[in-house]
């Protein structure tokens, strides 16, 4: 009994530890001061690795979503006779929801689990500990410029997949179903707002990004240094990264309701 | 391994393409324009009741869309609302005796502002009121008047049946 009580406590105390450590990761890299003349390459090259490399997956899903969505909403709509408003259900569903949350996802399994694997074994090479032997910081060489990477790449590909989406929409509701592209447009543009819709999505991407990259950094920065630590670790960044944006996305949904 | 120089080069690419989307966004899909676009005046005009007027509700008159909707405030003393109307187009050239008032588009739909142009020959400027305003139809009260006549005219078919009825005795 009493045993039951102390694994428990054991398994609290390390669940919070493991926040404290994610905690102190993020803020060591967000409170270092950047040194732009080596770090700049540095962020480049893992705006390459994160962001570039996940444009093709991001065009593709992007493109499938928005044909699906003007398809089932089509058939839906068609129904009431308010065919018309296809623009404005798919741009609507697109920037305010699935661009950032699709996104985040895909960018979760495509960039997190890599991130969370590389630091893994690099941690389980020891290369991190002989960075630290050679008097180079791994937070501000390693860490820093993936963190940064994250949270930039994560709004360029969201603005990406809405576009293509929406014309993926365009695609299927003008060039196949038979709408009128010009009221297609122009409700699309009556009912979408500048600030509510798009400038709300951009910062639900950017909060998503930054997520997304902490779990798969802490992850793989805390994973144990062996094969099966660096499976779990990364197993571990993508559920947990994809529960946080569908969490988050609630919350901060909530918080920017007021504007519709 | 790519070099530096090319990785940079296609990051550079991803930025444009990712620059391209925003401003596509915007524009297209968004059809943001007052970033550009400042022609164009503001009026203002009271309403006793504005229903579900919302802010960038259409203004329109003759049926074409000259405007919208910027402000909507209570007036502290005279509890009238006063709404802010945006004029874009510059041409539309409305009397200063023109008219304002709330409809519905169609029987569910927005309500926008209507302008009924009048014949003055000085136009209407930045910062003026349309004086002449009507407040938006709220079904509910129409209803309401609707059943309440029906109620009356019930009452008065069946006085005058009665009145009918007692000249009709006499005889």
């Amino acid at each position: 009994m009493i045993d039951a009580v102390t694994n428990l406590g054991r398994y609290f105390i390390e669940v919070l530890r493991q926040y404290g450590k994610a905690g102190i990761l993020l803020f060591r890299v967000i409170l270092t001061a950047p040194n732009f003349r080596k770090g700049f390459p540095l962020l480049i090259q893992q705006i390459y690795a994160e962001g570039v490399l996940s444009f093709i997956i991001i065009v593709m899903s992007g493109l499938f979503i928005g044909m699906v969505v003007a398809l089932q909403g089509y058939h839906t709509l068609v129904k009431f006779g308010a065919s018309a408003e296809l623009g404005p259900l798919v741009a609507l569903s697109v920037v305010r929801e699935l661009g950032p949350v699709v996104t985040a996802i895909l960018f979760a399994g495509r960039a997190g689990s890599a991130l969370t694997a590389e630091i893994g074994l690099m941690k389980a090479t020891e290369q991190l500990s002989s960075m630290e032997m050679m008097a180079v910081d791994p937070l501000k060489r390693i860490i820093s410029p993936r963190l940064w990477a994250g949270f930039i790449s994560m709004p360029l590909l969201t603005l990406i997949f809405d576009t293509v989406a929406i014309y993926g929409a365009y695609l299927v509701g003008v060039k196949w179903l038979g709408l009128d592209a010009g009221a297609f447009w122009s409700n699309m543009q009556s009912s979408v707002d500048f600030n509510a819709d798009i400038l709300n999505g951009i910062y639900k991407s950017i909060v998503f990004g930054l997520v997304v990259a902490w779990i798969a950094l802490h992850q793989g920065y805390d994973a144990e240094p062996t094969s099966a630590g660096i499976a779990l670790a990364t197993t571990r960044t993508v559920v947990y990264s994809s529960l946080a944006v569908l969490g988050l996305d609630f919350v901060l949904t909530a918080m920017m309701i007021g504007g519709w | 391994m790519l070099s530096q120089r090319t990785i940079e080069t296609v990051v550079g690419c991803f930025l444009l393409i990712a620059i391209a989307a925003f401003i596509i966004l915007a524009f297209k899909v968004s059809g943001l324009t007052s970033f550009f676009k400042a022609d164009g005046y503001s009026i203002t005009a009271d309403f006793d009741d504005i229903g579900q007027l919302k802010i960038r509700a259409p203004v329109k008159m003759g049926g074409v869309s000259i405007g919208e909707v910027s402000q909507i405030i209570l007036d502290p003393k005279t509890y009238r609302a006063e709404v802010t109307l945006r004029i874009n187009a510059v041409d539309a050239n409305i009397p200063d005796d023109s008219s304002a008032s709330i409809l519905t588009a169609g029987l569910l739909g927005d309500n926008y502002i209507a302008i009924t142009p009048m014949y003055s020959q000085t136009y209407l400027k930045q910062g003026s009121q349309i004086t002449e305003t009507h407040s938006a139809m709220i079904l509910e009260k129409l209803i309401g008047q609707f059943l309440f006549k029906i109620g009356n005219m019930g009452n008065e078919q069946s006085n005058q049946s009665n009145q009918s009825n007692e000249e009709a005795k006499p005889q």
